[in-house]
């Protein structure tokens, strides 16, 4: 599923990130990849930004950019 | 070098010490500054280069910061030691370059509260060059790191390779030098939770907020009550009434002092070394020292991405992203380093949007006390309206702009730092750093301003034109004719106008519109001068003519509305 549709707190895997080779980078050097665990803190509402958390950092990226990178739940 | 919010900063005030700061720019994540130390007796010039996560910049600060490693003869890379994995990248990069590297392992005090262990020699032996644990807060290591500096070597065996080749590589450090114990949530990670879900820190925000604006003015009344205004009372009126008595009546006397005969009266004399001194320096520096020093605490603490986070979708909607918040808030202080923070934001269209609105409907300091100063005796409810106005404003012309400049708004992207405590001596420099932009970049404008209206009131030029337009003024906004000598004189110096407007006895609401059109129809010569620079002329030239344009509309219709006629 989209990034966007996790629920806050629960564990995901990212699987793929859509975009182009300059979107890639720039949420990689951040630590956006696949196969990282991420999990949301925050929603902001009416589609607002998500805050995420990925290794220990957290970092807050806009609602389109987050449907772009689809992610699997972990148990 | 190194990535944003490692400690750079201050590892650079550290290891320049008491040499001060030769030339920066202020903005938060484009500060560069230059400054000098010794190392075994030789003097060397030290750079703080904005933060970048790479050298393949993906935005104006991070170009700055690829720009200036081709001028380095040796790289101090300060790395995020609670956050390794992501700042070796940068540090693999700049080992690819051939360029003299040391890694001053930042943030080591942190290590211990988050339960990472890093084993720091062998990450030394792993990259080939010298790696010092610092905590740049206390001083700790940095006595090593300065020791070590001639040691920072190329490593030749690292080869240019892949993105994914970097981290594979970066995969393998990470497993043999870090270990990572699982912690529990913390107090800290709590106060940052709450501080970032909308529920909880909506309601935070305003009260955070509301209490830094009253500590500003608290700080601020309190400089003007005890040290300020006794200098001025004290020590200097003596020496100004002594020079007017040497003076004699004249030009001279109109020009340096005021009207001759008349009792000096720092606000309404209107002389260069009377009004001229006083209102920049004891009037609205002390609001400025206030404001940026506790601006700078918010900031040091990392409340300011937070805050980013929580208003990101309204500032989408006006065409920028969370971070034009930080332009506006800037701004408050002095227009100036608001304009240069415009910079951090990525696209042409956000840019020109954040000054178009800065230089509109952000009043700074000056333009505060003005509209104190003109409304304060006749009630809050005046003064109200004037923000009122400002803030719909800032949304109607915002929303306006972005459905017509062409161009991009990308979406927020922002890391959310831990919670820090401030340190208080990075705070005083930080603030001290703002402060020098107002007092050498604005103060000579201002200066120059009193002298060119003083000329143009004593030759009769300023009249000749004030009655030219004074059929406008009565006819457009419902105000007496000679408010347009003010508002030309606003042109130079909005503080002085006020002054102005005082003598002309006009009724409140009068009074409103005059204020808010000063406000809004164009910035200080400071402001406009760093505009043209960060805007290019062509861009300044429209966005000068929506300040005048929306200053006309606006100055119409609150006529309509608040006079009725
Ligand atoms: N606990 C701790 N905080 C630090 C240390 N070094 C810097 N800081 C804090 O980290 C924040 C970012 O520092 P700054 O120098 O502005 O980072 P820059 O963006 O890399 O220049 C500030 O709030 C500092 O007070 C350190 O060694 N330990
Ligand atoms: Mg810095």
């Amino acid at each position: 599923m989209p990034l966007s549709l996790l629920p806050i707190n629960k564990k995901a895997r990212i699987t793929s990130i859509l975009g182009g080779y300059g979107f890639q980078r720039k949420l990689g050097v951040m630590g956006i990849r696949e196969k990282q665990e991420i999990k949301i803190v925050s929603k902001q509402p009416f589609r607002g930004p998500l805050t995420v958390e990925i290794r220990g950092s957290q970092m807050t990226l806009g609602r389109g950019m987050a449907q772009k990178i689809t992610v699997e739940v972990v148990q | 070098m190194g990535n944003p919010n490692v400690g750079k900063s201050v590892v650079f005030s550290r290891l320049t010490g008491a040499n001060v700061i030769a030339s920066n720019y202020p903005g938060t994540t484009v500060d560069f500054s230059k400054g000098n130390m010794r190392i075994d007796g030789k003097r060397v010039e030290i750079i703080d280069a904005p933060g970048t996560y790479s050298l393949e910049p993906t935005n104006k600060a991070e170009e700055v910061a690829s720009k200036m490693l081709k001028k380095a003869d040796v790289v101090i890379n300060v790395v995020d030691a609670t956050n390794l994995e992501r700042n070796l990248y940068l540090t693999l990069q700049l080992l690819e370059r051939n360029i003299p590297v040391i890694l001053a392992l930042n943030l080591w005090d942190e290590t211990h509260h988050l339960g990472i262990h890093i084993n720091e020699k062998e990450l030394e032996t792993l990259l080939g060059v010298p790696v010092v644990p610092t905590v740049a807060l206390t001083g700790e290591g940095i006595k090593t790191l300065v020791s070590r500096i001639k040691e920072a070597k190329i490593n030749e065996k690292i080869k240019s390779t892949s993105e994914e080749g970097r981290w594979i590589e970066i995969g393998s450090i990470i497993g043999q030098v870090e270990q990572v114990k699982h912690r529990h949530h913390t107090i800290r990670d709590k106060i940052s939770d709450s501080t970032i879900k909308p529920h909880t820190g909506i309601p935070i925000a305003i009260g955070i907020i509301f209490c830094a604006f009253w500590f500003v003015r608290f700080i601020g009344e309190n400089l003007i009550e005890y040290i300020f205004n006794p200098i001025f009372e004290n020590l200097y009126l003596p020496i100004v009434m002594r020079l007017s008595e040497w003076l004699g009546p004249g030009i001279a006397h109109t020009i340096l002092i005021g009207e001759y005969g008349v009792e000096i009266d720092f606000f309404e004399s209107l002389g260069i070394l009377t009004t001229g001194l006083y209102v920049p320096i004891a009037a609205v520096l002390p609001y400025i020292v206030a404001f940026y020093f506790t601006l700078s605490i918010l900031e040091d603490t990392g409340y300011l991405p937070r805050l980013a986070t929580l208003v990101d979708k309204i500032f989408h909607k006006l065409g920028m992203h969370g971070h034009g918040i930080v332009p506006l808030f800037l701004g408050l202080g002095c227009n100036v380093p608001g304009a240069l923070s415009t910079r951090t934001l990525e696209t042409r269209k956000q840019r020109f949007i954040s000054a178009t609105l800065l230089a509109i409907c952000v009043p700074c300091m000056a333009q505060m006390a003005m509209i104190f100063g003109a409304l304060g005796t006749h009630g809050l409810y005046y003064i109200g309206l004037v923000f009122l106005t400002l803030t719909i404003l800032y949304i109607v012309i915002g929303l306006i702009l972005n459905r017509f400049i062409k161009g991009e708004s990308p979406e927020i992207f922002l890391e959310v730092p831990p919670y820090r405590r401030p340190s208080l001596r990075a705070t005083f420099k930080k603030t001290w750093m703002r402060i020098r932009w107002f007092l050498k970049e604005a103060i000579p404008y201002l200066f120059f301003g009193v002298f060119l209206i003083n000329i143009l009131y004593v030759i009769g030029i300023l009249q000749w034109f004030g009655n030219a337009v004074s059929p406008v003024m009565e006819g457009l906004f419902g105000l007496p004719g000679d408010a347009s000598i003010a508002l030309i004189t606003g042109f130079l110096r909005k503080d002085l106008a006020v002054g102005m407007l005082f003598s002309l006895n006009m009724a409140p609401i009068q009074l409103v519109i005059a204020v808010t059109m000063l406000t809004i129809y164009f910035p200080c010569a400071a402001t406009f001068a760093v505009l043209i620079k960060e805007l290019g002329i062509k861009d300044m030239v429209k966005a000068a003519a929506i300040m005048v344009g929306v200053a006309i509309i606006v100055g119409f219709l609150l006529r309509i509305i608040l006079l009725g006629v």
